[in-house]
């Protein structure tokens, strides 16, 4: 269950689960906070994410902190990720978590672990590549009718001189053609030139 | 598409999976291996999934960070060499076209030009590579820099082991061997020099300046070798230490 918790007069939300490193530990949950983990930003910024019971796909999995947030309170996680070293400490998050799969490999080419993962209710991505928008239309035929998609889009690695504003936009057109496209909230003031594309199949 | 379970229960079957691929599509693959057989509940195939998964990722991250550790070394001491090589070749022509105003075999010229297209790519690969592999010590240090310090390590476990004042001294071995046989004073930095931090800090800071970098660089190479995930506060708390070296001085 998702709880929220009150740390320095802020409101956080918080999750039930073995303490990774040093996350702040309250009434037993741990703190989820929005500066380290865009997906906390995303729900203290009032983006509703059902992701208790849910089968989450996770894109950019990092080296696994957000993921284990997300296992705390998921049926099912599996965490694709492809740069070496945050992998490796992403295996190893994985060993805590008994319902977190993680996945060694390039969102780019979601056929490569098509055999392993399942039909999903949510499609969470938050990968710094180029081509932000494709990755997620490639990975949309494992969200179910009715998913929702939650696209972290990163301005910067797109083009470093675009307003993010228009960016968000084209990021939001492209994911048009397969979703339907809900919002797009800025992660501001926890993160500068970031936004969440929410989106339904 | 043939699902991994499939092919047996454990992490082979993962592997074997990943490489045969399959089309993405939504499906009830623990129903399935339930139907099937394979499995008596979805939680049986969660337990099994989830022991297959994270030693197959496992196997496949320790090879690719060993591979992407070795690229990185072997291409930083490929980029030293090629740099070697253009300056030696740029002084002979030099010396050549001093001579006899001119360099009349033609070769020469494009071989020169071969050397800094191949040095180009190669720092070219060291920049996209080294932040994969040590994120925090290239945010600190620059990809380049990163990879000579990993490679004069002997690898980034090797780094990460080290104290501080190793890495600040890393690459000069000649200057502390010296040193050491009680004929110099101990060097105050070894490759991190080339650092804007130490080079353009004044004479009389320097030593503070590489080792107040030296001490992060040795704690981002840990970060990189144990958690793995970027930390911009590193390089904030890095920039406020150098910026108060420097305003101690004059």
């Amino acid at each position: 269950m998702m709880r929220w918790v009150e740390v320095d007069g802020e409101r956080y939300p918080a999750t039930q689960g073995e303490q990774l490193r040093d996350e702040r530990v309250v009434d037993g949950a741990r703190v989820w906070h929005p500066r380290r983990s865009k997906a906390a930003a995303a729900l203290v910024k009032d983006v509703e994410m059902p992701l208790e019971d849910a089968r989450v796909l996770y894109l950019g999995g990092g080296a696994g902190t957000t993921p284990s947030y997300v296992a705390d309170l998921a049926r099912a996680v599996y965490a694709v990720e492809f740069a070496p070293s945050p992998a490796k400490r992403m295996v190893e998050v994985a060993e805590t978590r008994d319902r977190l799969f993680p996945i060694f490999a390039d969102a780019r080419d979601p056929s490569e672990y098509a055999p392993v993962v399942e039909e999903v209710d949510i499609l969470y991505q938050d990968v710094a590549t180029r081509g932000q928008a494709e990755v997620a239309v490639k990975n949309a035929p494992f969200l179910r009718d009715g998913g929702r998609a939650y696209v972290v889009v990163k301005a910067r690695s797109e083009d470093v001189t675009a307003e993010p504003a228009e960016k968000y936009e084209e990021v939001a057109d492209r994911l048009g053609d397969v979703f339907d496209v809900d919002r797009t909230v800025d992660l501001s003031p926890f993160y500068d030139d970031h936004a969440v594309v929410v989106a339904r199949r | 598409m043939t699902p991994w379970f499939e092919r047996g229960t454990d992490a082979d079957a993962v592997e074997r999976a990943f490489d045969e691929g399959g089309e993405p599509a939504a499906r009830d693959l623990p129903e399935q291996a339930v139907e099937e057989g394979v499995f008596g509940t979805r939680e049986e195939y969660y337990d099994a999934l989830h022991e297959a998964t994270v030693e197959a990722a496992r196997r496949r991250v320790d090879d690719a960070v060993d591979t992407a550790e070795r690229d990185v070394i072997n291409a930083v001491r490929t980029l030293e060499s090629l740099n070697e090589q253009l300056n030696e070749v740029d002084e002979r022509v030099r010396d050549w076209r001093d001579e006899t105003g001119r360099v009349p075999v033609e070769d020469v010229v494009e071989a020169r030009e071969a050397l800094e297209e191949g040095r180009d790519e190669t720092r070219g690969f060291i920049e996209e590579r080294t932040p994969e592999l040590a994120p925090n010590l290239s945010n600190l240090a620059g990809p380049v820099l990163a990879a000579r310090l990993v490679a004069l390590a002997g690898g980034l476990d090797e780094l990460a082991r080290m104290p501080s004042s190793t890495v600040q001294v890393l690459g000069a071995e000649d200057a502390l061997f010296r040193h050491l046989r009680g004929d110099a004073p101990p060097p105050k930095h070894g490759v991190i020099y080339v650092h804007p931090y130490v080079r353009e800090t004044s004479a009389d800071e320097r030593g503070s300046a590489a080792r107040a970098l030296a001490g992060k660089l040795t704690i981002a190479a840990r970060v990189d070798r144990y958690a793995g995930d970027l930390r911009p506060e590193l390089a904030d708390e890095l920039d406020e230490k150098i910026e108060r070296i420097r305003g101690r001085d004059g």
